[in-house]
């Protein structure tokens, strides 16, 4: 059992995510040859089945399409920080496009930092604009805070 | 052709418990041994096998414990919770085909005792690492932010998903087998209930289960000589609709139209029966929200209608749509749905502790939320 948070493994067709993640980038797997966009990534363009394509910046804004509130049990790292919420965001670009992630604020006062949004100040419908949390050196988690 | 030429003429079951002794395999054996007594045929005369890929024992082991024959089609289903059905099915298949004539399906699972299976994450695959390390966890996480939406956008509310909750426990209340038996649930109990991932409360939780079941299928013509009232396999579908992603189907046009409605259209076009037609449901119940999804999916009621469908006792005994009538997971026993189809052959053999008075027609759902499966059941002629 894991007593940390989990990471995504080192996947190499998700390199570019990650890359994106750590200057501050949402990037989402674009069509080299339609342009069009899918998610998550997967080797070929489910609309033109052309297999060139790149991790390409989006704005980094959505609407929130949903929620839960977990409750233990819950792994370890994840138990200590319940109950907590989970989201997804429909994308600016394409509402179909969406992401899971996690609803924060700036934690109030000095020192920076985020804190999780509480349960009773989460709404559907709500704007949303990506930040990234560094976890280690590689991982920076894309995070939502209200737009 | 698949419709009516393959019969379900044996079922059996071991105990359901929190804990229990035997081993998966053993359990698997006892359960097919068993399910060929009440067919009225040897094990040696099996020549078809098929159950989950999650099962443990394999075919080996089984067909030499078994003492089976030589076994001429055996076939595994993925996805947990969607293969039930589709175990039933593809037999079905290799019997209208004449691969095999004798066989059996199973599922042996210690779900009960031998622990969470995501409580031993340590790093996620490809595409889990999208969704867990957000901590959404559970398979319980990942249905709730579906059933959030969907009381989003139609209204419904946790009433509904109570519906659910206490027909399946007043169902279980009338079958001694069931876990709950003695275990009555009310509306307020439902109410006060702890959160395990809101708006997902313990209730619409399924049960945590040791325990294992099994049938036996032969062609029709041969299920008349069998002990038991023939149970025909109508009709068969698997659905893996397109841009679906196992559990977490948010990634696509149409999240809330799962695998159940790629399955219910496949069904229904190969079956001579239409929802009108079903007198009992038994629909996959591991979450109390996936049983509205498939009231809609497999046309009992309107897209975003399942909820208002629930009030008044429908889905009790006596109800409009009695379903889940042996208590299903919620209340009898979680052994990834298998038991919903022993409960089907038994509503139409006249043998439910919850019986449909003249039930000719039911339902048998796999897991709605994965790749999935059904079959349409009909009581045949002796």
């Amino acid at each position: 059992m894991s007593d940390g948070p989990l990471l995504p493994p080192p996947e190499a067709s998700h390199a570019g995510f990650w890359e994106g993640a750590r200057r501050g980038e949402l990037r989402m797997p674009r069509c080299t040859a339609c342009t069009r966009r899918w998610f998550p990534p997967r080797p070929l363009c489910p609309h033109c089945r052309e297999a060139e394509w790149s991790w390409v910046p989006v704005s980094g804004r959505g609407t929130l399409w949903s929620f839960v509130i977990a409750h233990p049990p819950l792994l370890p790292w994840y138990a200590a920080r319940a109950p907590y919420n989970v989201i997804v965001v429909a994308l600016a670009e394409d509402p179909t496009l969406r992401l899971v992630g996690n609803l924060v604020r700036p934690l109030q006062g000095a020192g920076g930092g985020l804190e999780p949004v509480p349960a009773g100040e989460i709404e559907i419908g709500s704007p949303v604009r990506v930040v990234f949390e560094p976890l280690s050196e590689t991982v920076h988690l894309p995070r939502w805070v209200p737009a | 052709m698949l419709k009516d030429a393959a019969a379900i003429v044996g079922i059996a079951e071991s105990p359901f418990a929190k804990r229990l002794e035997a081993s998966e395999a053993e359990l698997a054996c006892q359960v097919i041994v068993a399910a060929c007594r009440d067919a009225g045929i040897d094990p040696g005369a099996i020549d078809g096998m098929a159950s989950f890929t999650l099962e443990g024992a394999d075919e080996v082991e089984i067909a030499r414990s078994v003492g089976a024959g030589d076994v001429r089609f055996f076939s595994r289903v993925p996805y947990g919770g969607g293969a039930a059905a589709g175990c039933v099915g593809q037999l079905a298949m290799a019997i209208a085909t004449g691969a095999c004539r004798v066989g059996v399906a199973w599922r042996a699972r210690k779900r009960g005792s031998g622990g969470r299976p995501w409580a031993g994450a340590v790093q996620p695959g490809v595409p889990e690492c999208w969704t867990r390390p957000f901590g959404l966890l559970r398979p319980v996480d990942e249905i709730a932010m579906l059933t959030r939406r969907y009381m989003h956008e139609y209204g419904a509310t946790r009433e509904h998903l109570a519906n659910v909750a206490l027909a399946a426990r007043a169902h279980a209340n009338r079958n001694p087998r069931a876990l709950m038996h003695a275990k009555p649930l009310t509306r307020e109990a439902y109410r006060a209930a702890r959160w395990i991932s809101e708006p997902l409360c313990l209730f619409d939780n399924c049960l945590e289960t040791d325990g294992a079941l099994a049938c036996v299928l032969v062609p029709a013509e041969r299920a008349r000589d069998c002990p038991a009232p023939p149970v025909l396999v109508h009709a068969f579908a698997q659905g893996l609709p397109r841009q679906h992603q196992t559990m977490v189907n948010y990634f696509n046009d149409d999240p809330l139209e799962g695998p159940g409605w790629a399955c219910a259209r496949a069904l229904y076009g190969a079956s001579d029966l239409g929802p009108g037609d079903v007198d009992v449901a038994q629909l996959y119940d591991a979450f109390t929200p996936l049983v509205l999804l498939s009231l809609e999916a497999y046309g009992f009621c309107g897209r975003g209608e399942a909820g208002p469908f629930s009030e008044d006792g429908a889905l009790e005994r006596g109800g409009r749509l009695p379903v889940n009538t042996s208590g299903g997971s919620l209340s009898e026993a979680y052994v990834h749905g298998f038991n919903l189809l022993n409960e089907g052959v038994r509503q139409l053999r006249g043998t439910s502790c919850s019986q449909v008075a003249g039930a000719r027609t039911c339902l048998v759902t796999s897991a709605e939320g994965v790749p999935t499966s059904a079959l349409l059941l009909r009581r045949g002629e002796r």
